[in-house]
Protein backbone atom coordinates (compact mmCIF):
# COMPACT_ATOMS: atom_id res chain seq x y z
CA UNK A 1 0.00 0.00 0.00
CA UNK A 2 1.40 3.38 -1.04
CA UNK A 3 0.66 6.23 1.30
CA UNK A 4 0.46 9.77 -0.05
CA UNK A 5 -0.28 13.04 1.72
CA UNK A 6 -0.69 15.61 -1.04
CA UNK A 7 -0.72 19.36 -0.39
CA UNK A 8 -3.68 20.17 -2.66
CA UNK A 9 -6.88 18.58 -3.95
CA UNK A 10 -5.59 18.92 -7.53
CA UNK A 11 -2.60 16.83 -6.52
CA UNK A 12 -4.84 14.35 -4.69
CA UNK A 13 -7.02 14.04 -7.77
CA UNK A 14 -4.01 13.51 -10.04
CA UNK A 15 -2.64 10.82 -7.71
CA UNK A 16 -5.98 9.01 -7.78
CA UNK A 17 -6.40 9.42 -11.53
CA UNK A 18 -3.01 7.88 -12.20
CA UNK A 19 -3.23 5.11 -9.59
CA UNK A 20 -3.82 1.49 -10.46
CA UNK A 21 -5.75 -0.99 -8.35
CA UNK A 22 -7.80 0.10 -5.36
CA UNK A 23 -7.58 3.72 -4.24
CA UNK A 24 -8.97 5.13 -1.01
CA UNK A 25 -8.95 8.65 0.34
CA UNK A 26 -8.17 8.94 4.04
CA UNK A 27 -9.88 11.59 6.15
CA UNK A 28 -10.90 10.36 9.63
CA UNK A 29 -10.23 6.75 8.70
CA UNK A 30 -12.99 5.35 10.93
CA UNK A 31 -14.27 3.24 8.05
CA UNK A 32 -11.11 2.93 5.91
CA UNK A 33 -9.03 1.49 8.77
CA UNK A 34 -11.77 -0.94 9.82
CA UNK A 35 -12.01 -2.22 6.24
CA UNK A 36 -8.21 -2.41 6.01
CA UNK A 37 -7.93 -4.42 9.18
CA UNK A 38 -10.76 -6.80 8.35
CA UNK A 39 -9.24 -7.24 4.88
CA UNK A 40 -12.50 -6.18 3.25
CA UNK A 41 -10.67 -3.46 1.33
CA UNK A 42 -6.88 -3.29 1.12
CA UNK A 43 -6.08 -0.19 -0.89
CA UNK A 44 -3.08 -0.17 -3.21
CA UNK A 45 -3.03 3.61 -2.94
CA UNK A 46 -4.06 5.52 0.17
CA UNK A 47 -4.33 9.29 -0.20
CA UNK A 48 -4.43 11.18 3.10
CA UNK A 49 -6.10 14.54 2.46
CA UNK A 50 -5.47 15.96 5.95
CA UNK A 51 -2.28 17.81 5.01
CA UNK A 52 -4.24 20.02 2.59
CA UNK A 53 -4.77 23.55 3.89
CA UNK A 54 -8.20 24.31 5.27
CA UNK A 55 -9.55 20.78 5.60
CA UNK A 56 -10.46 21.36 9.26
CA UNK A 57 -12.01 24.80 8.73
CA UNK A 58 -15.64 25.61 9.48
CA UNK A 59 -16.42 28.86 7.64
CA UNK A 60 -19.58 30.93 7.67
CA UNK A 61 -19.74 32.74 4.33
CA UNK A 62 -21.03 36.27 3.80
CA UNK A 63 -24.39 34.99 2.51
CA UNK A 64 -24.92 32.89 5.66
CA UNK A 65 -24.00 29.59 4.03
CA UNK A 66 -21.35 27.35 5.53
CA UNK A 67 -18.28 25.69 4.03
CA UNK A 68 -16.79 22.79 5.95
CA UNK A 69 -13.39 21.33 5.25
CA UNK A 70 -13.60 17.66 4.40
CA UNK A 71 -11.60 16.52 7.45
CA UNK A 72 -13.76 18.50 9.91
CA UNK A 73 -14.61 16.03 12.65
CA UNK A 74 -17.90 15.45 14.42
CA UNK A 75 -16.33 16.79 17.62
CA UNK A 76 -15.30 20.00 15.85
CA UNK A 77 -18.83 20.44 14.50
CA UNK A 78 -20.43 19.87 17.92
CA UNK A 79 -18.01 22.27 19.60
CA UNK A 80 -18.57 25.06 17.06
CA UNK A 81 -20.48 27.90 18.75
CA UNK A 82 -22.77 28.76 15.81
CA UNK A 83 -23.03 25.88 13.34
CA UNK A 84 -25.43 23.94 15.57
CA UNK A 85 -27.64 27.01 16.02
CA UNK A 86 -28.19 27.19 12.26
CA UNK A 87 -28.26 23.47 11.54
CA UNK A 88 -28.99 21.52 14.74
CA UNK A 89 -30.22 18.52 12.75
CA UNK A 90 -27.00 18.17 10.77
CA UNK A 91 -24.87 18.53 13.89
CA UNK A 92 -26.96 16.10 15.98
CA UNK A 93 -26.92 13.52 13.18
CA UNK A 94 -23.12 13.65 12.95
CA UNK A 95 -22.85 13.57 16.74
CA UNK A 96 -24.83 10.31 16.91
CA UNK A 97 -22.09 8.43 15.08
CA UNK A 98 -19.92 6.22 17.26
CA UNK A 99 -18.13 7.04 20.48
CA UNK A 100 -16.28 10.11 21.74
CA UNK A 101 -13.16 8.56 20.22
CA UNK A 102 -14.82 8.12 16.83
CA UNK A 103 -16.15 11.68 17.00
CA UNK A 104 -12.55 12.86 17.30
CA UNK A 105 -11.82 11.53 13.81
CA UNK A 106 -15.01 10.85 11.84
CA UNK A 107 -16.16 13.28 9.14
CA UNK A 108 -19.30 14.11 7.16
CA UNK A 109 -17.43 13.41 3.94
CA UNK A 110 -16.27 10.01 5.10
CA UNK A 111 -19.75 9.10 6.27
CA UNK A 112 -21.08 10.08 2.84
CA UNK A 113 -18.38 8.43 0.75
CA UNK A 114 -18.47 5.19 2.73
CA UNK A 115 -21.80 4.74 0.95
CA UNK A 116 -23.72 3.14 3.79
CA UNK A 117 -27.51 3.47 3.46
CA UNK A 118 -27.57 3.70 7.28
CA UNK A 119 -25.09 6.61 7.52
CA UNK A 120 -26.56 8.94 10.14
CA UNK A 121 -25.29 12.24 8.79
CA UNK A 122 -26.46 11.64 5.23
CA UNK A 123 -30.27 11.98 5.65
CA UNK A 124 -29.64 15.13 7.70
CA UNK A 125 -27.41 16.55 4.95
CA UNK A 126 -29.93 15.62 2.25
CA UNK A 127 -32.77 17.27 4.18
CA UNK A 128 -30.60 20.36 4.67
CA UNK A 129 -29.85 20.58 0.95
CA UNK A 130 -26.11 20.11 1.46
CA UNK A 131 -23.86 19.83 -1.60
CA UNK A 132 -20.27 18.73 -1.92
CA UNK A 133 -17.59 20.24 -4.12
CA UNK A 134 -15.76 17.55 -6.04
CA UNK A 135 -12.31 18.06 -7.52
CA UNK A 136 -11.44 15.89 -10.49
CA UNK A 137 -9.08 15.78 -13.44
CA UNK A 138 -11.31 18.26 -15.31
CA UNK A 139 -11.69 20.76 -12.49
CA UNK A 140 -14.36 21.09 -9.82
CA UNK A 141 -18.11 20.51 -9.82
CA UNK A 142 -20.80 20.73 -7.18
CA UNK A 143 -23.00 17.72 -6.50
CA UNK A 144 -26.05 17.37 -4.24
CA UNK A 145 -25.46 14.91 -1.40
CA UNK A 146 -28.43 12.78 -2.51
CA UNK A 147 -26.70 12.20 -5.85
CA UNK A 148 -23.53 10.75 -4.30
CA UNK A 149 -24.62 7.29 -3.03
CA UNK A 150 -25.67 4.81 -5.72
CA UNK A 151 -25.96 1.64 -3.63
CA UNK A 152 -24.55 0.05 -0.48
CA UNK A 153 -20.85 0.94 -0.46
CA UNK A 154 -21.08 2.56 -3.89
CA UNK A 155 -20.89 6.24 -4.85
CA UNK A 156 -21.17 8.18 -8.08
CA UNK A 157 -17.72 9.78 -8.07
CA UNK A 158 -15.49 8.85 -11.01
CA UNK A 159 -11.88 7.74 -10.83
CA UNK A 160 -9.70 10.69 -9.92
CA UNK A 161 -12.53 12.60 -8.23
CA UNK A 162 -12.28 13.62 -4.58
CA UNK A 163 -14.67 15.57 -2.36
CA UNK A 164 -12.92 18.85 -1.59
CA UNK A 165 -15.54 20.78 0.44
CA UNK A 166 -18.93 20.39 2.09
CA UNK A 167 -21.38 23.23 1.39
CA UNK A 168 -24.29 23.81 3.75
CA UNK A 169 -26.83 26.39 2.56
CA UNK A 170 -27.73 29.53 4.46
CA UNK A 171 -30.32 28.62 7.06
CA UNK A 172 -32.41 31.76 6.60
CA UNK A 173 -35.35 32.84 8.74
CA UNK A 174 -38.16 30.79 10.27
CA UNK A 175 -36.57 27.47 9.50
CA UNK A 176 -35.37 24.42 11.38
CA UNK A 177 -34.06 20.92 10.88
CA UNK A 178 -33.90 17.71 12.88
CA UNK A 179 -32.59 14.17 12.63
CA UNK A 180 -33.82 11.11 14.50
CA UNK A 181 -32.79 7.50 14.23
CA UNK A 182 -33.99 4.28 15.78
CA UNK A 183 -31.47 1.98 17.41
CA UNK A 184 -32.25 -0.77 19.93
CA UNK A 185 -30.07 0.84 22.59
CA UNK A 186 -29.06 4.35 23.63
CA UNK A 187 -25.61 4.78 22.08
CA UNK A 188 -22.95 3.21 19.86
CA UNK A 189 -25.16 1.56 17.26
CA UNK A 190 -26.08 1.75 13.58
CA UNK A 191 -29.39 3.23 12.46
CA UNK A 192 -32.25 0.80 11.84
CA UNK A 193 -34.14 3.78 10.43
CA UNK A 194 -32.98 7.40 10.19
CA UNK A 195 -35.05 10.44 9.26
CA UNK A 196 -33.91 13.98 8.47
CA UNK A 197 -36.39 16.84 8.14
CA UNK A 198 -35.83 20.48 7.24
CA UNK A 199 -38.69 23.00 7.18
CA UNK A 200 -39.36 26.66 6.58
CA UNK A 201 -42.45 28.45 7.89
CA UNK A 202 -44.49 31.51 7.06
CA UNK A 203 -46.28 32.14 10.34
CA UNK A 204 -47.53 28.67 11.31
CA UNK A 205 -47.67 27.35 7.75
CA UNK A 206 -44.92 25.22 6.25
CA UNK A 207 -43.71 26.75 2.98
CA UNK A 208 -40.69 24.57 2.25
CA UNK A 209 -39.82 21.04 3.34
CA UNK A 210 -37.21 18.41 2.62
CA UNK A 211 -37.49 14.94 4.15
CA UNK A 212 -34.86 12.24 3.82
CA UNK A 213 -34.92 8.63 4.97
CA UNK A 214 -31.95 6.41 5.79
CA UNK A 215 -31.50 2.64 6.26
CA UNK A 216 -34.77 1.82 4.47
CA UNK A 217 -33.49 1.43 0.90
CA UNK A 218 -30.18 0.72 -0.91
CA UNK A 219 -29.38 4.43 -0.65
CA UNK A 220 -30.49 7.31 1.51
CA UNK A 221 -33.61 8.77 -0.11
CA UNK A 222 -34.96 12.29 -0.60
CA UNK A 223 -38.72 11.71 -0.45
CA UNK A 224 -40.70 14.29 -2.40
CA UNK A 225 -44.06 12.88 -1.28
CA UNK A 226 -43.12 13.51 2.35
CA UNK A 227 -42.36 17.13 1.52
CA UNK A 228 -45.67 17.47 -0.33
CA UNK A 229 -47.52 16.13 2.72
CA UNK A 230 -46.04 18.94 4.81
CA UNK A 231 -46.00 22.00 2.54
CA UNK A 232 -49.06 24.19 3.00
CA UNK A 233 -49.95 22.58 6.33
CA UNK A 234 -49.60 23.75 9.91
CA UNK A 235 -48.31 20.33 10.88
CA UNK A 236 -51.78 19.25 11.99
CA UNK A 237 -52.63 15.60 12.56
CA UNK A 238 -53.79 15.11 8.96
CA UNK A 239 -50.47 16.40 7.63
CA UNK A 240 -48.51 14.25 10.08
CA UNK A 241 -50.49 11.16 9.08
CA UNK A 242 -49.92 11.94 5.40
CA UNK A 243 -46.21 12.40 6.13
CA UNK A 244 -46.01 9.06 7.92
CA UNK A 245 -47.87 7.30 5.10
CA UNK A 246 -45.56 8.83 2.49
CA UNK A 247 -42.48 7.87 4.49
CA UNK A 248 -43.62 4.27 4.91
CA UNK A 249 -44.59 4.10 1.22
CA UNK A 250 -41.08 5.17 0.21
CA UNK A 251 -39.44 2.34 2.15
CA UNK A 252 -37.73 -0.48 0.30
CA UNK A 253 -35.75 -2.00 3.17
CA UNK A 254 -34.03 -5.28 3.84
CA UNK A 255 -34.68 -7.77 6.62
CA UNK A 256 -31.59 -8.13 8.75
CA UNK A 257 -30.52 -8.74 12.33
CA UNK A 258 -31.18 -5.11 13.23
CA UNK A 259 -34.72 -4.82 11.90
CA UNK A 260 -37.36 -6.47 9.75
CA UNK A 261 -38.92 -4.96 6.64
CA UNK A 262 -42.22 -4.50 8.47
CA UNK A 263 -40.54 -2.85 11.45
CA UNK A 264 -38.44 -0.45 9.39
CA UNK A 265 -41.44 0.54 7.27
CA UNK A 266 -43.56 1.29 10.32
CA UNK A 267 -40.81 3.10 12.22
CA UNK A 268 -39.96 5.31 9.23
CA UNK A 269 -43.42 6.85 9.51
CA UNK A 270 -43.24 7.23 13.28
CA UNK A 271 -39.81 8.88 13.20
CA UNK A 272 -40.78 11.15 10.30
CA UNK A 273 -43.62 12.56 12.43
CA UNK A 274 -41.41 13.06 15.45
CA UNK A 275 -38.58 14.64 13.47
CA UNK A 276 -41.03 16.96 11.70
CA UNK A 277 -42.39 18.12 15.08
CA UNK A 278 -38.89 18.91 16.30
CA UNK A 279 -37.96 20.74 13.09
CA UNK A 280 -41.23 22.69 13.27
CA UNK A 281 -40.60 23.72 16.87
CA UNK A 282 -37.07 24.80 15.96
CA UNK A 283 -38.37 26.80 13.00
CA UNK A 284 -40.64 28.63 15.44
CA UNK A 285 -37.62 29.42 17.60
CA UNK A 286 -38.59 27.00 20.37
CA UNK A 287 -36.04 24.78 22.04
CA UNK A 288 -36.47 21.24 20.85
CA UNK B 1 7.92 -1.76 0.15
CA UNK B 2 9.93 0.89 1.90
CA UNK B 3 9.05 1.99 5.36
CA UNK B 4 8.16 5.55 6.20
CA UNK B 5 9.99 7.67 8.75
CA UNK B 6 7.80 9.32 11.37
CA UNK B 7 8.82 11.98 13.89
CA UNK B 8 6.31 12.62 16.63
CA UNK B 9 5.98 13.49 20.31
CA UNK B 10 4.74 10.96 22.83
CA UNK B 11 4.09 12.08 26.42
CA UNK B 12 6.31 15.10 25.80
CA UNK B 13 9.24 13.11 24.44
CA UNK B 14 10.38 13.48 20.84
CA UNK B 15 10.40 10.02 19.26
CA UNK B 16 10.84 8.60 15.80
CA UNK B 17 10.14 5.29 14.16
CA UNK B 18 10.00 3.58 10.80
CA UNK B 19 6.67 2.04 9.89
CA UNK B 20 4.81 0.31 7.14
CA UNK B 21 1.92 2.56 6.03
CA UNK B 22 -0.56 -0.16 7.00
CA UNK B 23 0.55 -0.17 10.62
CA UNK B 24 -1.73 1.62 13.03
CA UNK B 25 -0.64 4.13 15.64
CA UNK B 26 -1.46 1.42 18.19
CA UNK B 27 0.94 -1.00 16.47
CA UNK B 28 3.63 1.67 16.47
CA UNK B 29 3.15 2.62 20.12
CA UNK B 30 3.25 -0.99 21.28
CA UNK B 31 5.73 -2.63 18.92
CA UNK B 32 8.16 0.18 18.09
CA UNK B 33 8.05 2.42 21.16
CA UNK B 34 7.36 -0.36 23.70
CA UNK B 35 4.47 1.62 25.15
CA UNK B 36 2.16 -1.29 25.83
CA UNK B 37 -0.35 0.56 28.00
CA UNK B 38 -2.75 1.05 25.10
CA UNK B 39 -4.36 -2.32 24.43
CA UNK B 40 -5.83 -3.85 21.33
CA UNK B 41 -9.30 -5.09 22.24
CA UNK B 42 -11.21 -5.07 18.97
CA UNK B 43 -8.98 -3.29 16.46
CA UNK B 44 -12.05 -1.67 14.92
CA UNK B 45 -12.72 1.36 17.13
CA UNK B 46 -15.51 -0.22 19.15
CA UNK B 47 -13.92 -0.95 22.53
CA UNK B 48 -11.72 2.03 23.36
CA UNK B 49 -8.95 -0.01 25.02
CA UNK B 50 -6.44 1.68 22.69
CA UNK B 51 -7.56 5.24 23.57
CA UNK B 52 -4.90 7.95 23.36
CA UNK B 53 -5.08 11.68 22.72
CA UNK B 54 -3.66 13.25 19.57
CA UNK B 55 -3.18 17.02 19.77
CA UNK B 56 -5.50 16.90 22.77
CA UNK B 57 -8.25 15.00 20.97
CA UNK B 58 -9.37 11.60 22.27
CA UNK B 59 -9.11 8.94 19.56
CA UNK B 60 -8.76 5.20 19.14
CA UNK B 61 -5.13 4.55 18.21
CA UNK B 62 -6.27 1.47 16.25
CA UNK B 63 -8.23 3.77 13.92
CA UNK B 64 -5.25 5.94 13.04
CA UNK B 65 -2.21 5.02 11.01
CA UNK B 66 1.26 5.34 12.46
CA UNK B 67 2.24 7.61 9.58
CA UNK B 68 -0.52 10.05 10.53
CA UNK B 69 1.26 10.75 13.82
CA UNK B 70 3.93 12.82 12.06
CA UNK B 71 4.32 16.12 13.90
CA UNK B 72 1.53 15.37 16.38
CA UNK B 73 1.45 15.45 20.17
CA UNK B 74 0.43 12.01 21.44
CA UNK B 75 -0.51 11.34 25.05
CA UNK B 76 -0.87 7.78 26.33
CA UNK B 77 -1.67 6.19 29.68
CA UNK B 78 2.07 6.03 30.41
CA UNK B 79 2.10 9.82 30.64
CA UNK B 80 -0.68 10.16 33.19
CA UNK B 81 1.28 9.56 36.43
CA UNK B 82 4.02 12.01 37.43
CA UNK B 83 6.87 9.60 38.06
CA UNK B 84 5.80 7.50 41.06
CA UNK B 85 2.92 9.81 41.92
CA UNK B 86 -0.35 8.51 40.56
CA UNK B 87 -2.89 10.82 38.96
CA UNK B 88 -6.04 11.29 41.09
CA UNK B 89 -7.98 9.20 38.57
CA UNK B 90 -5.56 6.32 39.00
CA UNK B 91 -5.83 6.52 42.79
CA UNK B 92 -9.62 6.55 42.67
CA UNK B 93 -9.75 3.63 40.23
CA UNK B 94 -7.80 1.62 42.80
CA UNK B 95 -9.76 2.94 45.77
CA UNK B 96 -13.08 2.04 44.13
CA UNK B 97 -11.76 -1.28 42.80
CA UNK B 98 -12.98 -0.03 39.43
CA UNK B 99 -11.19 -2.75 37.52
CA UNK B 100 -10.92 -6.49 37.45
CA UNK B 101 -8.93 -7.83 34.53
CA UNK B 102 -7.59 -4.36 33.75
CA UNK B 103 -7.51 -4.55 29.96
CA UNK B 104 -9.91 -1.63 29.56
CA UNK B 105 -8.35 0.45 32.35
CA UNK B 106 -5.65 2.31 30.39
CA UNK B 107 -8.22 3.42 27.81
CA UNK B 108 -10.68 4.42 30.53
CA UNK B 109 -8.00 6.48 32.28
CA UNK B 110 -7.05 8.31 29.09
CA UNK B 111 -10.69 8.90 28.16
CA UNK B 112 -11.71 10.01 31.67
CA UNK B 113 -8.74 12.37 31.95
CA UNK B 114 -9.74 13.87 28.61
CA UNK B 115 -13.31 14.35 29.89
CA UNK B 116 -12.21 16.09 33.09
CA UNK B 117 -9.89 18.42 31.18
CA UNK B 118 -12.79 19.44 28.97
CA UNK B 119 -15.47 19.41 31.65
CA UNK B 120 -14.32 19.45 35.29
CA UNK B 121 -17.89 19.05 36.53
CA UNK B 122 -19.60 16.43 34.38
CA UNK B 123 -22.95 14.95 35.28
CA UNK B 124 -23.18 11.19 35.63
CA UNK B 125 -25.05 11.07 32.33
CA UNK B 126 -22.35 13.11 30.56
CA UNK B 127 -19.71 10.83 32.04
CA UNK B 128 -21.53 7.70 30.89
CA UNK B 129 -21.98 9.05 27.34
CA UNK B 130 -18.36 10.22 27.17
CA UNK B 131 -17.15 6.76 28.20
CA UNK B 132 -19.68 4.87 26.04
CA UNK B 133 -16.86 3.96 23.67
CA UNK B 134 -14.82 2.32 26.44
CA UNK B 135 -16.11 -1.18 26.93
CA UNK B 136 -15.54 -3.10 30.16
CA UNK B 137 -16.71 -6.69 30.36
CA UNK B 138 -15.88 -7.16 34.06
CA UNK B 139 -17.13 -4.38 36.27
CA UNK B 140 -20.56 -3.44 34.99
CA UNK B 141 -19.26 0.17 34.79
CA UNK B 142 -20.76 1.41 38.04
CA UNK B 143 -17.52 1.52 39.99
CA UNK B 144 -15.76 3.15 37.06
CA UNK B 145 -18.37 5.90 36.83
CA UNK B 146 -18.29 6.45 40.59
CA UNK B 147 -14.49 6.64 40.55
CA UNK B 148 -14.56 9.25 37.79
CA UNK B 149 -17.30 11.30 39.47
CA UNK B 150 -15.45 11.24 42.79
CA UNK B 151 -12.17 12.19 41.12
CA UNK B 152 -13.90 15.13 39.44
CA UNK B 153 -15.27 16.30 42.81
CA UNK B 154 -11.87 15.94 44.48
CA UNK B 155 -10.04 17.76 41.69
CA UNK B 156 -12.57 20.61 41.80
CA UNK B 157 -11.99 21.00 45.54
CA UNK B 158 -8.24 20.92 45.08
CA UNK B 159 -8.23 23.58 42.37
Amino acid sequence: MDYHSPASFAEASALAANATGITRFLAGGTDVLVQLRSELVTPDTLIDIKKINGVHDITRNADGSWTLGVATTGAEMSEHPDLGKDWPGVVEAMDLIGSTQVQGRATLTGNLCNGSPAADSVPAMVAAGVTVTVTGPDGTREIAVEDIPTGPGKISLAKGEVVSAVNIPARGENAGDAYLRFIPRTEMDIAVVGVGVSLRLDGDTITEARVSLGAIAPTVLLVEDCAKALVGSKLDDAALDALAAAASAACNPIDDKRGTIAFRTEVAGVLAKRAAKIAYARAKGENA
Amino acid sequence: MSKLHVSTTVNGDAVEYLCDPRETLLDCLRDKLNLTGAKEGCGTGDCGACSVTVDGRLVCSCLMLGVEAEGKQIETVEGIAEGDVLHPLQKKMIEYAALQCGICTPGILVAAKSLLEKNPNPTEEETRYWLAGNLCRCTGYDKIIRAVMDTAAEMREAS
